[in-house]
C-alpha cells in the first residue's frame, strides 16, 4: 500500500473468530481520526466478519491484502 | 425488532457458556446492546473461579467431549470469562443473575464474578428483553 501510513498493526494469526475483530476494534478506539490501522487475520470467519463491522462503524477498508505466510492484512482508517 | 439482543444462559457447560460469551461479542461489536439472564446452571457457572475448574461439556454430545476439550486447549481458546469480559470491553454488554436462583441456591450477589452487576426477577429480564431478539442456551 503505497503513501498509506500504518500506524499500528496488530497479528492476530492463531486467534479465532471473535478475536481478530476484538483487535481491529480496540485498536480504532485507541486510534486518532484518520490513522490508519490493520489486523493481520488466518480465521476464516474474519474475513467477512472484519468488512461487515468496518462498515456497520463507519469506517473505511481501505484493503485487504494477501500475507506471506498466510492470512490477510485488513488495513482500515479511522473516520470519526 | 429493536437493536438489542438477550441472551438466556440456562446451562453451565464450557460449550454452550463459549456460544454464549462468543455471541455477545459478535452482537457487542455490531453495536447491539445485549443482555445475559443467568439461571440456574448458568448462574452456577459464574460463581467466582468456576470457570477454572468447569470442564462439564453438554452431554448430549460426550461422545465428542475429548476432542473439544483437547482442540479447545490445543489452539488456546480463550476462556469464555475472558470472552465475555472482552465483549464488555467493546459494547453495551450487561450480565444479570436470576434471583430465583439466588434464593434457591442461597447465593450471594458477591460469590458472583464481578462481570454480573446485579439480581434481578424475571420480570426485569422479560420487559428489558421486549422488542428485541431472545436466545435460549
Amino acid at each position: 500500500m503505497e503513501g498509506i501510513k500504518i500506524t499500528k498493526e496488530v497479528d492476530a494469526r492463531g486467534s479465532f473468530c471473535p478475536g481478530p475483530l476484538m483487535e481491529m476494534i480496540r485498536l480504532i478506539r485507541s486510534a486518532q481520526v484518520g490513522d490508519v490501522v490493520a489486523v493481520i487475520s488466518a480465521d476464516e470467519g474474519t474475513k467477512k466478519d472484519l468488512p461487515a463491522w468496518i462498515k456497520k462503524a463507519k469506517h473505511e477498508l481501505i484493503a485487504e491484502e494477501p500475507v506471506e505466510g498466510g492470512g490477510t492484512r485488513f488495513i482500515c482508517r479511522k473516520l470519526h | 425488532m429493536e437493536d438489542k439482543i438477550s441472551i438466556i444462559l440456562f446451562s453451565g457447560t464450557v460449550d454452550k457458556l463459549l456460544a454464549m460469551a462468543t455471541l455477545a461479542s459478535g452482537a457487542a461489536a455490531m453495536q447491539k446492546k445485549v443482555q445475559i439472564f443467568v439461571t440456574f446452571y448458568g448462574l452456577l457457572a459464574f460463581r467466582k473461579d468456576a470457570w477454572k475448574t468447569n470442564r462439564r461439556l453438554s452431554k448430549d454430545f460426550e461422545d465428542f467431549a475429548t476432542e473439544a476439550m483437547k482442540a479447545m486447549e490445543e489452539k488456546k481458546v480463550p476462556s469464555w470469562l475472558d470472552t465475555l469480559k472482552a465483549a464488555m470491553e467493546i459494547g453495551d454488554v450487561q450480565v444479570h443473575a436470576c434471583g430465583l436462583t439466588m434464593d434457591l441456591l442461597a447465593i450471594k450477589l458477591e460469590d458472583l464474578e464481578s462481570v454480573v452487576s446485579d439480581v434481578v426477577g424475571v420480570g426485569t429480564f422479560v420487559e428489558n428483553a421486549s422488542g428485541g431478539q431472545v436466545l435460549f442456551i
